[in-house]
């Protein structure tokens, strides 16, 4: 196990640096710098500026700049929201996002097990075909058609909840909800697909032999196995999940790390989008790792090659 | 040279026979066939004064507008541009980038992953290696960073066309370049989502050719002396002609899913082009409690997830057909 985490760890490594240093060069090749605006500041100014926040000369030469301060931890300063370091708008930022990921994390994962195993169970009834059906609407819905619309039915006809805004549960539950709607499908299909595989196995022929009902086979033994593909897509799923609630904390107006990406990029704001692209980047190396080691747990066969 | 053999059709039935009996793909189909041609025809023939902006904002469906002297059918946006013809450009948008885009990741996934299935040993290795990297990068953030850096140069390598078509006297073709210079965003988000979504694509070629490969009738042309590039190109690819149409189909939707995410944050199409993202971005941000312009969002909103379902059933349809790995 720990010679399989070291060189996870090291390669891990690897990837965050080379998409940090394409993310760092091609926002930099961008055309417009982060000091231009409508009222052009004289020359003197700007090049002032570009040299207190190491932007001037080559950009291999802001690019090592920007690597050495890396190195010593330090992801620099925003250069549009003056005098904040990066490292402080995104902790500022973070943590609504996170809650929301978790909290969908949590429906998606859960939800889509229950109904994929639900439509395994129940194969070829119209309990799995209104389930699939609604998996591929689901599916086919992106997040900002089905956000608007979850707000015109239960904020502003049914008033159940707040149409926006973020601080207390029931502002999350839309939200969350919008945004887990699609992968609640993936995990579905995922499981229902794995169920049936397992469903046919002798192992689980056994079990029914000895005497346990369907429901007691599967939730005692077919779910166990059936489940391991669906862990493999927790990563990827976590990934998704970052990134796209960038889309719901625009439609919920939600003040969180989504929308800096957007706006980093558009006031090309360097240092801010790549500490930003950093901190997702890690988030994702660490989940995946985290998926593996779950895998290895649960299913004993799986053996981590260092 | 006798006609290769597709070995996985040998024990079942037809998978177009499979397709066929699958009406939920057909309808799928007959939708998407309709629109398409919809989006190309109907435009043209809609009276030129509902395409250029007028007084008549806000006009609900099916209201004559005084001040265009033309009914809107499904109404007016803020611009006073008729909804319809929005509607209909921006479906031939974002379909076309749907489309150009998925054939680029085509193009670049099926050669990566025939390349990759048949070298095999190291290059796979190190080729496959390479995908699990790339596919553990945030791609959306990926792709809004390239479409950031490329946009600005593309515009001004099409300026640079529209000033070397005026210093020649050719204004008809100086216009023409300057109303092409309004969908570059176009161009270059079609071809930022191809760099970026060919991943899937190459893993399910490189999976096909390994088991390919090891067939007879690939030993046999060897053995006749086909270099390398002939048997890829007459025996493998005609067998996996069915497996990369499934997921061309299947990849379409998410380039304009895509395309149409990036278009709502306001990165991707710009006015006066439009795609159905940023038609849905327009009526999100005037959707309140008071005084709804339903049309706005209600419209685009169905087009779209409409065809996106079909989209999805007819790739999941011809999965089921052409891919005999999948399950059930």
């Amino acid at each position: 196990m720990l010679p399989f985490l070291l060189r996870r760890a090291f390669s891990s490594v690897i990837v965050i640096f080379c998409v940090i240093s394409i993310t760092f060069v091609l926002a930099r090749i961008t055309k417009g710098g982060p000091f231009d605006k409508e009222k052009e500041p004289p020359p003197h100014i700007k090049e002032a500026l570009l040299t207190r926040y190491k932007l001037n000369g080559t950009v291999w030469d802001q690019y090592t700049a920007y690597v050495s301060s890396l190195v010593r931890f330090d992801l620099g300063l925003s250069t549009r929201y003056r005098d904040w370091r990066v490292s402080e708008l995104l902790q500022q930022k973070m943590p609504n996002s996170f809650a929301l990921g978790t909290l969908s994390f949590l429906i998606a994962s859960c939800a889509g097990v229950f109904l994929g195993s639900l439509a395994a169970m129940k194969k070829d009834t119209w309990i799995d075909r209104s389930a699939m059906f609604g998996a591929l609407l689901s599916i086919s819905i992106p997040s900002f058609i089905s956000g608007p619309f979850l707000i015109a039915v239960f904020a502003l006809w049914l008033g159940w909840l707040p149409v926006g805004g973020w601080g207390t549960v029931s502002q999350m539950i839309l939200p969350a909800i919008c945004l887990a709607a699609p992968y609640i499908a993936y995990v579905a299909r995922l499981m229902r697909n794995s169920l049936l595989d397992v469903l046919k196995s002798d192992f689980l022929r056994t079990t029914r032999a000895k005497g346990l009902t369907e429901t007691q086979a599967v939730a005692r033994h077919a779910i166990k196995v059936a489940i391991l593909p669906v862990i493999t897509f927790l990563g990827p799923l976590a990934a998704h999940l970052l990134t796209g609630s960038m889309i719901v904390e625009s439609v919920f107006n939600i003040s969180g790390a989504g929308m800096i990406f957007v706006n980093s990029i558009q006031n090309r704001d360097v240092f801010l989008l790549g500490g930003a692209v950093i901190v997702y980047c890690v988030l994702l190396v660490l989940f995946n790792l985290f998926v593996d080691v779950i895998y290895t747990l649960l299913d004993k066969r799986i053996k981590l090659y260092a | 040279m006798p006609e290769a053999v597709a070995p996985a059709s040998i024990a079942r039935p037809d998978g177009w026979q499979v397709l066929k009996r699958n009406r939920a793909a057909l309808i799928a189909l007959g939708f998407l066939v309709g629109l398409s041609l919809i989006a190309i025809v109907v435009p043209l023939l809609l009276p030129d004064e509902l395409k250029v902006t007028s007084s008549a904002s806000f006009v609900p469906p099916m209201h004559h507008a005084a001040e265009t002297h033309a009914t809107h059918v499904l109404g007016t946006d803020v611009n006073g541009l008729d909804m319809l013809y929005r509607l209909l450009s921006g479906a031939r948008v974002s379909l076309g980038v749907g489309l150009v885009g998925a054939l680029i990741s085509l193009c670049i996934g099926t050669l990566y992953g025939m390349i990759s299935g048949y070298a095999g040993g190291r290059i796979d290795g190190v080729m496959m290696r390479t995908v699990e990297v790339l596919q553990s990068v945030p791609r959306i953030l990926f792709i809004m960073i390239l479409i950031a850096a490329l946009d600005d140069y593309v515009k001004e390598w099409i300026d640079g066309w529209r000033l070397a078509a005026q210093a020649r006297n050719w204004t008809d073709l100086a216009a023409n370049i300057s109303e092409v210079k309004a969908y570059s965003k176009v161009l270059v988000m079609i071809v930022s989502l191809g760099l970026v979504e060919w991943l899937t694509m190459a893993r399910i070629v490189r999976g096909q050719v390994l088991v390919l490969r090891e067939m007879t009738f690939v030993t046999a042309s060897r053995a006749m002396g086909q270099s390398p590039v002939g048997v890829l190109r007459r025996h493998l690819l005609p067998n996996l002609s069915t497996i990369i149409l499934t997921y061309l189909t299947l990849t379409i939707p998410a380039v304009i899913l895509d395309e149409s995410f990036l278009s709502f944050l306001g990165l991707g199409i710009e006015d006066p082009a439009a795609s159905w993202g940023s038609l849905l971005k327009d009526g999100a941000q005037v959707i309140n409690p008071l005084e709804s312009k339903w049309w706005l969002l209600v419209f685009p909103a169905l087009l779209m997830s409409a065809s996106l379902l079909a989209l999805n059933f007819l790739g999941d349809g011809l999965r089921d057909a052409f891919d005999p790995k999948s399950g059930d």
